[in-house]
Parts: C-alpha cells; structure tokens; sequence
C-alpha cells in the first residue's frame, strides 16, 4: 500500500459541473501534504471527498475511488461515523461550538462514548496541552469558546479533534483567518502534531506550503497538475503551469 | 425653512408623538388598574385575597378569595405547557432540521393557518368536538373540565412556540452543524447537542412567549374549562381562570363596589404573572455564556 490516502481517477461533478478531473494521488503517512492553486480550482472540494463532507452538498455525483487505509470509502457500507473519527478537519473560519472550552474537547469522546466520565479531566488537559494551549486556559476551561482569540480558537478545534483519536487532520486553509505571527504558530504547530498524524493542508498561501510540507500538490481548473515532493515542486516543477504558478506569472 | 425640510421636521414629530403616545398610553392603563385595583385593599386583607380559598363576590358578607382561580389558570396553563411545549419544540426541530425544503414550506403554512384561527372559533370547535370526547372516553361526568381546556390552549400556544422556536434553530450558524458532523456526529446528535444548545435562549423564549399566551386567553378557556369556581385538585375538574372570572363577572358589578375592585385585583395579579413571565423569556434572550 503506497499511502494512508489513495485516489483512483476520482472525478466529481457538482451537478452539471465537473469540479475534480481524474485525480490520482497516494498521501504519505506521518507528512505533511499541501495542495495548492488558484481559488476555484477545488482544493476544498479535494479535501471534502477524503472525509465525505461532499455528501452533505445536494446534487454532487462522483466516480472514482478514495482509499483510506486501502478502503473504498466511496462504497454504500462505509460507516461515516468511523471514517470521520478517522478522518479529523479542520475548517477555514475557526468554528468552535458556542459552547465551553472543556465541552468542546469533550464533544467527541462524549459523542463517541470512547471515554469515562473520570477520564475527562485528563483528556482536556492533554488535548489543550498538544495544541499548547492549556498554560493560558487551564483556570478557563468553563469560559464559553467563543470568546478566544481566532488564533486560539482554531487551535481549540484542533484540539478537539485529538481525543476522538483520527489518524488523519485534514485542514482547509486554517490559517487564513490568522494574522502572520498566528499564522506561523499554527504552522510550528503542524510540525509538532505531524508526530502522530498525517496531515493535509490546502492553502493558497504557496510559501506555507513551502514552509510545512513534505508533498506539494498544485492544482488547476479541477486537475492535480503535479503532486510531488516539495522541494521539487518549488525549484524544479516539471510542468509549466507549475513553474508559471510558484512564480506568480498568475493566479 | 424649505418645504423638504419642514416635512421632515413634521414627519419626525409625529413619529416622536407616536412613539410617546404608547408609552403614556401603557402609564395611564397602568395607572388606572392599580388605582382600581388596589382600592380592593381598603376592605380586604391582602393575603385574604391572594390566599382565600372562596371567591363568593355577591355572597353576604362576599368573600374574595382567588387562590381558586390561580390554581385554575395555574392548571390550566401547566397542562397546556405540558402538551404544546415538546410537541412545539419537536415539530420546530422537525421543520428547521429534517423537513425536506417542500414539506418544510407546507408546515410553516400550516402553523400560520393556526395561528390565524380566532380563539372563540377555536372554543367553538373544541365545545363541540373535544368536549365530548373527553366526557365520553375518559368517563367522566363533564367534559368541561382543565384538561379539555389544556388541550385546546395547547394548539393555541403550538404556533408562537413552533415559530419563534424555528427561526431560533435556523439562525444556528451552518458552520456549527458541519463541525459536529465532521467529528462523527449523527444529525441528531448534532441536533441535540449543539444546534439546541446553541438556539437555546431562542427556544426559552418561544416556550415563554407560547405560555405568556395561554395565560391571557379568555375566550376559549371560558367556553371549555367549565368555569366551577372551587378547589382544583385535578385536571379532569371543571375550573375556573383568572381571565375567565373577570369576563364573565364585569358586567354584573356595580360600578366603584368591592366586586369591581375585585375584578381589577385579579388584573394585577395577571399583569405581574405575564410580566415574570415576559422578564423570565427576556432574560433567557440575554443569557449568554460567559
Ligand atoms: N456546493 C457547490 N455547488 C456548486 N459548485 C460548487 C460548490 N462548491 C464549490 N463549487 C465549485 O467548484 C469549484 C471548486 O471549488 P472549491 O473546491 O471550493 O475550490 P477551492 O477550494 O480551490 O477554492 C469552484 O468552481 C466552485 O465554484
Ligand atoms: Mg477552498
């Protein structure tokens, strides 16, 4: 097995219009992958079909297969609960429930019924502490999520994730709410968490996905135009669309 | 002065009048009810009132107790919240979160038509229908009785709970639901533990404006409930509400007499229920977590 995600000629329409055209790519475990490309070239559409949240947009068809772990997760039996405990986002806008600190971490393993009730404590400390966060909120973990920082507040849905125990953190552009020196935090952050988890980003910040990544996969109008290592991709892009892309000449 | 600008000074003014004439208007009511109202306590004690098991206003010597008739409205009011309230914040979850789009149009309709029925038509239909179905099937003597009007009160509070409760879970942001949903949350899931939560203060609200209405309904309950003033001490008795008493006694009372006082008495009495009830939905609006 080549990678903990695999796409077979993945193609998927959004009714009449064809977002992803023939993809095929294998995401390595325990790396960093970045995709990038101009807006609208479906890096999030990309990313959704990984955990299913297309599902929930009306009218999208798919053919293809997407492989986590070797599994088609296409197929009708492919219980969603379980490939979304496997299979964490992030999203772009931090969107933690207006609820408090503690409950949001706690609403997976709640959900999930993965923990006791005397497990609790210790999972927010730990979850808080992966995302270095329990310094400041350790005396606030009752204070409602909605009042952190943006900064903290997708870290904080970072965070939650962790107790369901995913082996992949998908994140949609989860920087572009943040300033520079948030933006370069979170960023030290993938680094630390890339540890235990693979992890794929979109962005179409090309130098974060210079910065973080191991592969790099720069997209175009619905097609993965190259998908290799990042160094390659950025000092010796084998198509010309890539090279004109990570020189600016557009988009 | 031009012209344009001397409309505009005269449009502002009238608006401004406008706007002060209610609140005079709600002073002068306000004023008016407790002057009358209040005068009761000249002759009788108020804890007499409040707690006085017996209202015989034309009795010798009369005697006005309205704990009866709190209690009645009070029965009345519980059962009508025990009913309306889940099925009203069901049937909002239902059309804010499950309907597909047409059936959710049909019910917002539907609720609307219910809304817009007049409280007397409806009495009329439960005196002719529920009445005797309660008498028949639960066996008992009278079908008018609080049950019957618990009942009919019920669908009278469906539509103000049912559509402030669904404007309160459609204003949940999406985003809330997709991160729910993306941790491995089935909807209902999502629906209970977040999207409820989240449009919480919103449905505390709905549930208080829906009572808030019961409480004041006259009409119906006078026609159904039976109007027996006594001791309730179950929901199948026939009995009688503060609203019910002031309608029905009125226009019997001599102008200035302890009766009339009376009846202004149990307007306050009123007044203040609907107002906790208004403070309690208000605080619920401005609730947030800190
Ligand atoms: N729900 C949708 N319905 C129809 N078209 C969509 C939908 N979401 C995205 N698209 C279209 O699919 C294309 C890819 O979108 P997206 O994956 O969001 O791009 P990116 O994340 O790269 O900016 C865009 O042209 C967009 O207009
Ligand atoms: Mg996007």
């Amino acid at each position: 097995m080549k990678g903990i995600i695999e796409t077979q000629d993945l193609n998927l329409f959004y009714g009449e219009f064809q977002a992803l055209k023939n993809i095929n790519l294998a995401v390595r475990r325990k790396t960093i992958t970045a995709f990038i490309g101009p807006s609208g070239c479906g890096k999030s559409t990309l990313l959704r079909s990984f955990n299913r949240m297309n599902d929930l947009i009306e009218g999208v068809r798919m053919t293809g297969r997407v492989l986590i772990d070797g599994n088609d997760i296409q197929n009708s039996h492919t219980d969603l609960v379980t490939l979304r405990k496997k299979v964490g986002m992030v999203f772009q806008r931090p969107n933690p429930f207006p609820l408090s600190i503690a409950e949001n971490i706690l609403f997976g393993p709640q959900i999930h019924r993965t923990a006791k009730k005397d497990e609790y404590e210790q999972i927010v400390e730990e979850s808080l502490k992966s995302v270095l966060l329990w310094d400041t909120l350790k005396d606030k973990l009752d204070r409602n999520a909605l009042n952190l920082s943006l900064e903290q507040q997708q870290r904080l849905c970072i965070a939650r994730l962790l107790p369901v125990k995913p082996e992949v953190l998908l994140m949609d552009e989860p920087c572009s709410a943040l300033d520079p020196v948030a933006t370069e935090r979170i960023e030290d952050l993938m680094r630390v968490l890339k540890e235990n988890y693979t992890i794929v980003i979109v962005t179409h910040n090309m130098q974060q996905a210079a910065r973080v990544s191991d592969d790099t996969g720069f997209m175009l109008l619905g097609e993965l135009i190259e998908f290799h290592r990042t160094e390659m991709i950025f000092t010796n892009p084998v198509d010309q669309r890539t090279s004109d892309y990570i020189t600016g000449r557009f988009g | 002065m031009s012209l344009k600008n001397f409309k505009e000074a005269l449009i502002e003014k009238i608006i401004f009048l406008s706007g002060i004439a209610s609140i005079i208007l709600v002073i002068l009511i306000f004023i008016f009810l407790a002057k009358e109202g209040l005068s009761l306590f000249k002759s009788v004690h108020l804890g007499d009132f409040l707690l006085g098991r017996r209202w015989h206003p034309i009795s010798e010597p009369p005697q006005f107790g309205v704990l009866p008739l709190i209690l009645g409205s009070l029965f009345v009011t519980l059962g009508a919240a025990v009913i309306s309230v889940p099925m009203g914040i069901a049937s909002a979850i239902y059309i804010a979160e499950v309907a597909p789009p047409r059936m959710k149009e049909i019910l917002k309709s539907g609720i609307e038509l219910l809304a817009a029925i007049p409280s007397v038509v409806l009495g009329f239909i439960g005196m002719t229908t529920l009445v005797p179905f309660v008498k028949h099937h639960l066996n008992l003597p009278t079908g008018l009785t609080a049950f019957s009007g618990s009942v009919m009160l019920a669908f009278m509070a469906m539509p103000t709970i049912v559509s402030i409760a669904e404007d309160a879970l459609t204003a949940v942001p999406q985003k809330y639901k997709e991160a729910a949903l993306a941790l491995g949350a089935t909807r209902w899931q999502a629906i209970h533990r977040v999207i409820l939560r989240a449009a919480s203060s919103g449905i505390v609200a709905a549930v208080m404006l829906g009572i808030g209405r019961v409480v004041g309904e006259t009409m119906a309950v006078m026609m159904i409930t039976g109007n027996a003033v006594r001791m309730p001490t179950s929901l199948f008795q026939p009995v009688r509400t503060l609203t019910a008493t002031i309608a029905a006694e009125m226009g019997e009372t001599v102008r200035g007499s302890a009766h009339y006082h009376a009846l202004f008495a149990i307007g306050i009495v009123l007044f203040v229920i609907t107002f906790v009830i208004n403070l309690i939905a208000d605080w619920a609006v401005h609730r947030k977590l800190k």
